[in-house]
């Protein structure tokens, strides 16, 4: 899931209504107007409509720049999706079911990719644009845009969860942060120095997010063999991997240090318990930051806190293996009915410039897929973290990337929830057995 | 027991026109009803019985939308997977008890606002009334949301306002469990749509022929007995209406959900289910084949309304 700061201003797609009146009976006429109101009109086609998701007005104002720096070539006007990047995902696809030719670029949420790529609802990148976008690129995000080894989409952001600590509470606790920790310790951490160890329970994609990062953490994959069939489509969900996960999961939600609303806790719920006095420890998205310092500039969090904050690599499952953080973002689709793909792709190389991700990273707190960006002064004096990030994003792992995402996501969002009841060496085999009975539609999701 | 109502008035039947054929004049005013009537039965033909036929032909097919190429016809499989599904089963208990719980519930809570908005003081009536009404104007979505922070462990006043009643604390997550996360939709439901039904039982109150109460009156019945004697039954056809409609939309009840827990914790409702296979997993043949069962049921309440208790729905406009 992308977690991409406060709403935005609202922006609106600017379909132009064509009314046609039809003589005879009034309702009629209302009947008629109202069916051909959808349609919207081809317009000028060197106007790009860019369907972004809410943000803090960073999309937008680059929107802007890119549309000055085109000096009349094309010009970007935005409109906004939902907040909920299933949400997202569902007026996008119905959209371009019905061949929307409105949709020129759209910011898209790397999982559902594939969906999009597969069903034919993504323009064809041109070499030579694939190439220049995934130069300097950080690996994650580049795998992100791909699907059957090409690349499908145009990296623009990258998000990754980092491990964030209340400095006071680490020293207590004496777990040096320096090296890398493990879950196991974390948790010990929390339960002694009687502290919250934010993690998200909610039955969301938040869930599959942590599932994901705790499976690929121990070595597995939920996905091990992505065939095209979805009924051959092999699952790492009974693996040991998938074992280790579900100790971890156990574990934080036995101890209770996750607070007393953890299967109800996302990553909104996760940060205001991190601010509280009882913050301890959080795996989140960068986001936290630029919220801890804007609440302190409204006076509603005392300055000490976002000072006691500090922040590493994502905690591990087993001690000797490196952990593989979750990875997230935006990258940039060009609709296949966009009646200009070439200036769609034009605006995209424009949005996704290192100046433009610098800006975006700065101001919005959405950090950048392009690795120059990290070594921009600018950037450092903003996002202390920058570079903790930079090297997530590089050990980072995608979500399963298959056509059937939501169905996979769903299933593992309905066994693992509430995270109270995950019993290790059971669970696996029972979302591997919901997901196996979903694809071959024998049961409902 | 005995219970006081008008005799029915006989309508008196005309005698002059002849039986079997049809006079110049009445066919004219037939052609002009259907002229006055048509366009809106053309535009009701094309909302609603076109969605409805389609979603039973599309229920019949293997169809994804992101993959129309293959939709398959599989006659009427898509139903034997619902109905053998667990989850389906469950859904239909927590919308039928849903149902039940909040139509019960705002039934006798609409009743007695009605009876205060019917005898408010003059001076304060329609103050009254416009207060009564204020929770029926507000959307949905912004209900369940505002019941949502309210209740909200983070960010709700009710664990700390209300921590005297056993089993409630600083530490209670009502989302977190079904029944109490049930609790929430249910009060939620029952304070946005309690004004719609005391509005219906409102008229019907307005009804009941004041020559009645006074004669009761004269006769020494008592308030309660005047309630369950003369007024009750005088408005029956006003509460069976009052009751049918908000049976059929409780039915149906999908935002209060979507926004408190999406689903989670075993509080899915047969319309979430239709949403989830149709929007968010794109089986449009699936989810056609839930949304036609929601439909059946639809029809089946309502039927069991009409039928079992005949509701007579021309009667409550006081046609009759």
């Amino acid at each position: 899931m992308s977690r991409s700061g406060r709403g935005g201003p609202l922006g609106r797609a600017g379909v132009p209504g064509r009314r046609r009146s039809l003589g005879g009976a009034a309702a009629a006429a209302v009947l008629a107007s109202t069916l051909t109101a959808c349609g919207g009109g081809p317009g000028d086609p060197s106007v790009l409509t860019w369907y972004i998701n809410p943000d803090s007005g960073g999309q937008a104002e680059i929107a802007q720049r890119c549309t000055e720096a085109a000096d009349g070539a094309y010009s970007i006007e935005v409109a906004q999706l939902p907040r909920e990047s299933s949400q997202q995902r569902e007026q996008l696809i119905r959209r371009l079911a019905a061949n929307d030719e409105s949709i020129d670029l759209m910011s898209l949420d790397p999982p559902y990719i594939p969906e999009f790529a597969e069903a034919g609802f993504l323009a064809p990148v041109p070499e030579d644009v694939a190439e220049r976008v995934t130069e300097d690129v950080v690996e994650s995000a580049v795998e992100g845009s791909t699907w059957d080894g090409e690349v499908v989409a145009v990296p623009f952001w990258a998000n990754t969860q980092l491990l964030w600590y209340r400095q006071s509470v680490a020293e207590e606790a004496g777990l040096d942060f320096s090296q890398p920790v493990t879950w196991e310790q974390l948790v010990e951490a929390s339960a002694a120095t009687d502290t919250l160890l934010g993690a998200q329970g909610i039955r969301a994609e938040a869930l599959t997010v942590w599932v994901n990062a705790l499976i690929e953490s121990a070595g597995g994959s939920i996905i091990t063999d992505k065939a095209e069939d979805p009924e051959n489509i092999e699952l790492g969900l009974a693996s040991e991997a998938a074992v280790s996960a579900a100790e971890v999961i156990q574990l934080v939600a036995e101890s209770g240090v996750a607070g007393p609303a953890f299967s109800t806790a996302g990553e909104d719920a996760s940060v205001v318990g991190f601010e509280s006095d009882d913050g301890g420890f959080m795996v989140n998205w960068p986001f936290v930051w630029p919220r801890a310092l804007s609440a302190v500039e409204a006076g509603t969090l005392d300055p000490s806190v976002p000072e006691d904050y500090g922040w590493t690599i994502y905690p591990r499952v087993n001690p000797d293996e490196p952990a593989a953080p979750p990875y997230g973002g935006i990258n940039l689709g060009i609709g296949a009915f966009s009646p200009a793909p070439e200036l769609a792709f034009e605006a995209a190389e424009c949005i996704v410039s290192d100046e433009n991700q610098a800006y975006y990273f700065i101001t919005n707190g959405n950090p950048a897929s392009s690795i120059p960006v990290y070594d921009d002064p600018a950037v450092l004096e903003v996002f202390p973290q920058a570079p903790v990030i930079r090297e997530s994003l590089e050990m980072a792992a995608p979500r399963p990337q298959t056509v059937y995402y939501n169905e996979i996501s769903g299933s593992i969002q309905r066994t693992y929830h509430p995270p109270s009841s995950v019993t290790p060496g059971v669970t696996g085999e029972q979302a591997a057995e919901l997901i196996r009975a979903v694809l071959a539609g024998e049961q409902l999701l | 027991m005995t219970t006081t109502t008008l005799p029915p008035r006989e309508k008196t039947q005309p005698v002059s026109a002849p039986h079997g054929t049809i006079s110049d004049r009445s066919r004219a005013e037939r052609r002009l009803g259907w002229l006055l009537a048509g366009p809106a039965f053309f535009v009701m033909l094309a909302v609603t019985a076109y969605p409805i036929l389609q979603a039973v032909y599309e229920s019949l097919f293997s169809y994804r939308l992101t993959d129309p190429a293959n939709r398959d016809f599989i006659g009427l499989s898509n139903y034997g997977v619902i109905l053998t599904d667990p989850l389906w089963w469950q859904a239909l208990g927590v919308t039928l008890f849903i149902t039940v719980v909040t139509v019960f519930v705002e039934l006798i809570l609409g009743f007695a606002l009605a009876l205060v908005m019917a005898k408010a003081l003059r001076s304060i009536r329609p103050v009254v009334r416009a207060a009564i009404l204020i929770p029926y104007a507000v959307i949905t979505v912004v209900s369940a949301l505002a019941w949502q922070f309210a209740f909200d462990i983070n960010t709700g006043f009710v664990n700390s306002w209300f921590a005297w009643l056993p089993g409630v604390g600083t530490d209670t997550d009502w989302f977190g469990g079904t029944w109490s996360a049930l609790l929430v939709i249910c009060l939620a439901e029952i304070w946005k749509t309690t004004p719609f039904i005391s509005l219906l039982l409102l008229a019907g109150l307005a009804q009941v022929p004041d020559v009645l109460q006074e004669a009761a009156k004269v006769d020494g019945a008592t308030w309660w007995q005047r309630m369950w004697k003369v007024t009750i039954p005088n408005m029956k056809a006003a509460i069976m209406v009052a009751l049918l409609f908000r049976t059929l939309d409780a039915f149906r009840i999908f935002d209060s959900i979507f926004i408190m827990t999406a689903g989670a914790n075993g509080t899915e409702s047969v319309s979430f289910l239709a949403y989830r296979q149709t929007i968010a997993r794109l089986e449009i043949g699936l989810g056609s084949a839930v949304s036609v069962l929601l439909f059946l049921a639809v029809v089946i309440i309502a039927l069991g309304f009409i039928k079992g208790f005949k509701v007579d729905l021309a009667q409550a406009r006081g046609d009759r």
